[in-house]
Order: structure tokens, then C-alpha cells, then sequence
């Protein structure tokens, strides 16, 4: 049908399962901190209104706009999800479409979909609507501004921790899957971005008083304005220096000492991704990123193709 | 369109189709997770895991290659998720000669890249054959004994049950959009991916109101039917003997795979 494939759900197989317990473990924390609260917040309406707006969110991910060369802009959800329904309603709305993706759909797995909720459901949500939160008394070209960066950043951070749970997993390098991953979705996230802004123009315009509900805000109190600055700027600080100094984060992580295994792969590609002529520097490991980029970007277009020649459209 | 239009249930009568939910939901998470701790490289387990899922196709009346043709649909994921693994693994397919970036597999890379994909192949096999023989109501049924917080399931269950509606909602608004949208062949129409954008955003800004107004209609309909709360069901889903049988040998076939896996 319309369903494309969406980079970020992560099959079965390619997490390892310590990674995979520790995004379990954080998941059920947060899911059950949002039961919680939505329960206090909003009573039993709650059910109701959030089945159907996982419902809207699953449905919302058909749209899709050209962009160029067969690709096409779509659609996440958990940024506006958090925007508009409040961060825990918007955690458990994502879960629950996370969960029917991967059991109806087999998009993403089923022992790895705590990793899949914590990085499309929980810090999307926690990103999108800290970031949201800051500027919630500010004038709407703010507001929406705000709501557009920190639908971007949310997807950044959510290839950034997917590209480290795979790495973690010692299923892929770091410095090919942290470039691949982030080039692909710096693209992907403006179109997230585009999307989310204008849904909200469009929602601030016909409802207004869907958007400042009280309901909503009470619940997201400023310490999501806390955890989103402080994630956004995780997610910032740390990709350029995984993308341009890989070596740093290791060893960071080996001092940490939980990292024996994804360090010990002992598979190599050409002297450590550099690219003859341009010798040991920062600029040849991020070339080497490019390059890569481009190639899974090329073969995302290829598949996007291939799969709506199949579809008969 | 149908209310059923998503969903991936095969009616047969088969002994795996009797099977209480439970007992399905337990052996699949189980397999997938036998799968993800077998090492790297144990082929016979791989193949002793595949062998038992032949065996359930061939039990569920569904065709022996029934998961089979189906795990090809959902490769494409699996590749995209390959993909951005494509270079560190140095598989031979793979092999990449441009000049610049010259890729050199290892044993131990080609090992690793295979078993990473048997892993997957498998687990999202035994996930079809669950959505294949169990209703997704039942399904959720299932994941509620197994305590999952209601809210969750319910959750869930309002999606599995709007979707179908949300979705011709969707069919509705992009059918407008084409619509109005209309050009000469060769002509370029539209204006830039600014405007499409926005376009698009309305879109969704749109069926978020007729959604969220729908909701609420639902949520006052629901109320004067003595909605409480929770939803209910009128399947028992009891635990027979069967099902205790299937459950037993499915542990010890697993814990079986496993000595395979480990033992040289």
C-alpha cells in the first residue's frame, strides 16, 4: 500500500540484546511515568481521544509531497504528537503506533521496540515539545518557528541514537553509520519539519484553543523545557564530534568500560575510512561520510522507486 | 473501505489457529529472542529454528512457503537498515571498487553480516505467522492477560479500529488534492517543495480537526453505551491442554536450538 519504508524502525536482528534490554527497561520507565499522569490529567476521556489520534498519526504518515528525483518528504509524527496532545499523551499515542507498526506491519521488531519507542516515541516527544515549551508565551511566528526546529532536531537525535545503538550492537561502525544516518535524516527532518509547522499553522488557525489548552501545559511542566534543551544540545554536541572524531566517543566509551564487544569487531575496510590523497585529517573522514551518505541515499531512492513500480501506481 | 483492509489475518481451520493468543504472543517473543542470543555463525541452529518454522507453516494450512514469500516483503526494511551497515561488514555482494574506497571482507565481517540477517529473516517470519493465525483483536486480548497496562491496549485497539477510517479520510483529502492539482502532461505544475509542504502540512493540520472531532463524537457515543473505562470482550481465552502441549514443547524445542548454537 502506501506504507514506505521508514529508516528508523529497526528489524529484529541487528540490536544486540543487552542494548535491546537497556531501551526496554527505559521505555517501560517512561511509558509507565506517561499512564500516570495522562490518568490524572485527563480521566477517562483519555482513551478515546488518544486511540484516534494514534490512529490520525498512523494514517498521517501517508501523506507524502514530492521532493525531487522520485523522493518524497514524509512524515514521523512525534513532535506533533507532543505539540499538540502534551508530552505524555504524545509518548503513549507514538507507542502505540510503534507497537501496531511492528505487529501488524512487521515495520521494526518486536524484542528491539523498546529501542524503536524510545528514539521515535520518547525523545521526539521529549525534544519536540521541551524545545516547544520554551517559547509557549511568545508570538506564533516564534512558536511555530520553535515547533519546526525542534521537529528537525528530533529527528537528528533520533538517527543519532539509533546510528549508537547500532554501533553499540556492534552491528556497524561508527564512522560510516553516524554520517549515513545523519545525512539521510538532516533531509528527511526538513520535510518533518515543513510538515509539522504547517499542520500547527493550520490547527492555530481553524482551532486555536486545541493548542493552548490548559490540560496540555499543566501536564509538561518546566522540566520538559530542562530535558529537551538538554537533549537538543546532547544531540548537537555530540554528532559533529562522532561524525569528525569517532575516535574521542570511543574512547569515552571505553573508559566508561561498556564497550568491549563493539570495539573488538575485528572487521576493517581500507586503513580505517580514509580516503587516499587526503590523508589523516577530520575533512577525509567526513568526505568518507558523504560519500557514504549519498550512497544510501541513492539506494533509498532506487527502493522508494522500485517499490511504487510494484505497487502499480 | 473494509474495517479488515489492514489486517494480516488468514482464516483456516488449523491447529495453530485454535491455539489460545497467549501461548502464540509467549512462543514468538521467545523464538525471536532464542534467535538474538544463538552466536554468531551456528548455522545448524539457524537452520533447526528455520526448520520449526517450516513446520508451523505446515501445521497452520497456510502453504510451506507461506512466511517464506512473505519475509520478502518485509526485506526492504531489512535493507535499508543493511544499508546504512552497508560498508563495516565487507560483504563480498557489496564489494565496491571505485577508485577512491577500496572494501576488504573479512571472515569474520561476511559471518556476522549473515547472521545478522538470518536473525532478522527469522524473527519477522514467526512475527507473520502470529498475525497470520490470530485476529488482531484477539491479539490484543492476548497482551492484556499478559499484562500489558490496559490503557495501552486500549489504546491500540481504537487505533486497529479508526485506522480504516482515518485512512479513507486520507484517501479523501489526497483524492482533492489531485484533483485540484490537475496539469498538461510535460508541464510542470505545483510550486516549489516550500508550498507543497505547506500543502501537505494543512493536510494533516485537516485530518487532525476531523479527527480529533470524530473522537470526541466517539467518546459521547461510547458514554451513553456505559463506556467505563476499558474495553471489553466477549472471548474467554482459556488455557486447555492443547495449549499447556504446545507451550512445553515449544520451551524445550527452543531451549533444544540453543544447545545446538552453543555446543561445537
Amino acid at each position: 500500500m502506501l506504507f514506505l519504508p521508514a529508516h528508523l524502525h529497526i528489524p529484529d536482528g541487528f540490536l544486540s540484546i543487552g542494548v535491546s534490554l537497556i531501551f526496554w527497561i527505559a521505555a517501560i520507565i517512561m511509558i509507565a511515568l506517561a499512564i500516570s499522569r495522562t490518568n490524572q490529567s485527563l480521566g477517562e476521556k483519555q482513551i478515546p481521544l488518544m486511540g484516534v489520534m494514534a490512529a490520525f498519526i498512523f494514517a498521517a504518515q501517508m501523506f507524502n509531497f514530492p521532493v525531487a528525483g522520485g523522493t518524497s518528504g514524509h512524515f514521523l509524527g512525534g513532535a506533533l504528537a507532543a505539540i499538540v496532545l502534551g508530552p505524555w499523551a504524545g509518548i503513549l499515542v507514538m507507542t502505540a503506533v510503534i507497537g501496531v507498526q511492528a505487529l501488524l506491519f512487521q515495520d521494526g521488531g518486536l524484542l528491539v521496540m523498546g529501542a524503536n519507542i524510545f528514539n521515535m516515541g520518547i525523545l521526539t516527544a521529549v525534544i519536540g515539545f521541551g524545545l516547544y515549551r520554551v517559547v509557549i508565551h511568545r508570538n506564533k511566528g516564534t512558536r511555530l518557528a520553535m515547533a519546526g526546529i525542534g521537529a528537525w532536531i528530533s529527528t537528528m537525535a533520533a538517527a543519532l541514537i539509533t546510528s549508537l545503538q547500532l554501533w553499540l550492537s556492534s552491528t556497524s561502525r561508527l564512522e560510516v553509520v553516524i554520517p549515513a544516518m545523519m545525512g539521510v535524516h538532516a533531509l528527511i527532518g526538513v520535510g518533518e519539519a515543513l510538515i509539522t509547522v504547517a499542520a500547527i499553522a493550520f490547527i492555530n488557525q481553524t482551532r486555536p484553543d486545541l493548542l493552548g489548552s490548559e490540560d496540555t501545559f499543566t501536564s509538561g511542566g518546566r522540566g520538559w523545557i530542562a530535558a529537551g534543551v538538554f537533549f537538543s544540545l546532547l544531540a548537537v554536541l555530540v554528532s559533529p564530534l562522532a561524525s569528525g572524531n569517532p575516535d574521542g566517543l570511543e574512547r569515552v566509551a571505553k573508559d566508561l568500560g561498556f564497550l568491549e564487544v563493539g570495539l573488538a569487531a575485528p572487521y576493517q575496510i581500507l586503513p580505517d575510512y580514509k580516503i587516499p590523497y587526503l590523508g589523516d585529517t577530520a575533512l577525509s573522514t567526513i568526505l568518507a561520510g558523504i560519500v557514504g551518505a549519498l550512497f544510501v541515499l541513492g539506494l533509498l531512492i532506487l527502493l522508494g522507486r522500485s517499490i511504487r513500480r510494484s505497487n502499480g501506481t | 473501505m473494509h474495517f479488515d483492509a489492514f489486517d494480516r489475518y488468514h482464516f483456516r481451520q488449523s491447529p495453530i489457529h485454535n491455539l489460545d493468543p497467549r501461548v502464540k504472543v509467549l512462543v514468538t517473543i521467545a523464538f525471536i529472542l532464542s534467535n538474538a542470543i544463538l552466536p554468531n555463525g551456528s548455522w545448524s541452529a539457524f537452520a533447526l529454528a528455520w526448520l520449526v518454522l517450516l513446520l508451523i507453516n505446515d501445521q497452520s494450512k497456510l502453504g510451506l512457503a507461506f512466511t517464506v514469500k512473505r519475509s520478502f516483503v518485509a526485506l526492504p526494511f531489512a535493507l535499508v537498515a543493511i544499508s546504512a551497515i552497508f560498508s563495516p561488514l565487507g560483504e563480498p555482494l557489496f564489494e565496491w571498487n571505485l577508485g577512491i574506497i577500496t572494501l576488504i571482507p573479512t571472515d569474520y565481517g561476511v559471518i556476522r553480516f549473515l547472521s545478522i540477517l538470518l536473525r532478522s529473516w527469522l524473527s519477522v517470519q514467526m512475527a507473520i505467522l502470529l498475525v497470520a493465525t490470530t485476529q488482531f483483536p484477539d491479539l490484543i486480548h492476548a497482551f492484556e492477560h499478559l499484562r500489558v497496562p490496559r490503557i495501552l491496549t486500549s489504546i491500540v485497539a481504537f487505533l486497529y479500529r479508526y485506522l480504516f477510517v482515518l485512512t479513507d479520510e486520507v484517501f479523501r483529502l489526497l483524492r482533492a488534492r489531485d484533483a485540484r492539482s490537475a496539469g498538461l502532461p510535460g508541464v510542470k505544475r505545483g510550486g516549489s517543495i516550500l508550498w507543497r509542504a505547506k500543502i501537505t502540512g494543512s493536510m494533516a493540520g485537516q485530518l487532525f480537526l476531523r479527527s480529533y472531532e470524530r473522537s470526541d463524537r466517539i467518546y459521547k457515543a461510547m458514554i451513553s453505551r456505559g463506556y467505563r473505562g476499558h474495553l471489553r470482550t466477549l472471548n474467554p481465552h482459556e488455557m486447555n491442554r492443547p495449549d499447556w502441549f504446545i507451550l512445553t514443547i515449544s520451551s524445550f524445542i527452543l531451549i533444544l536450538i540453543q544447545l545446538v548454537g552453543w555446543i561445537r
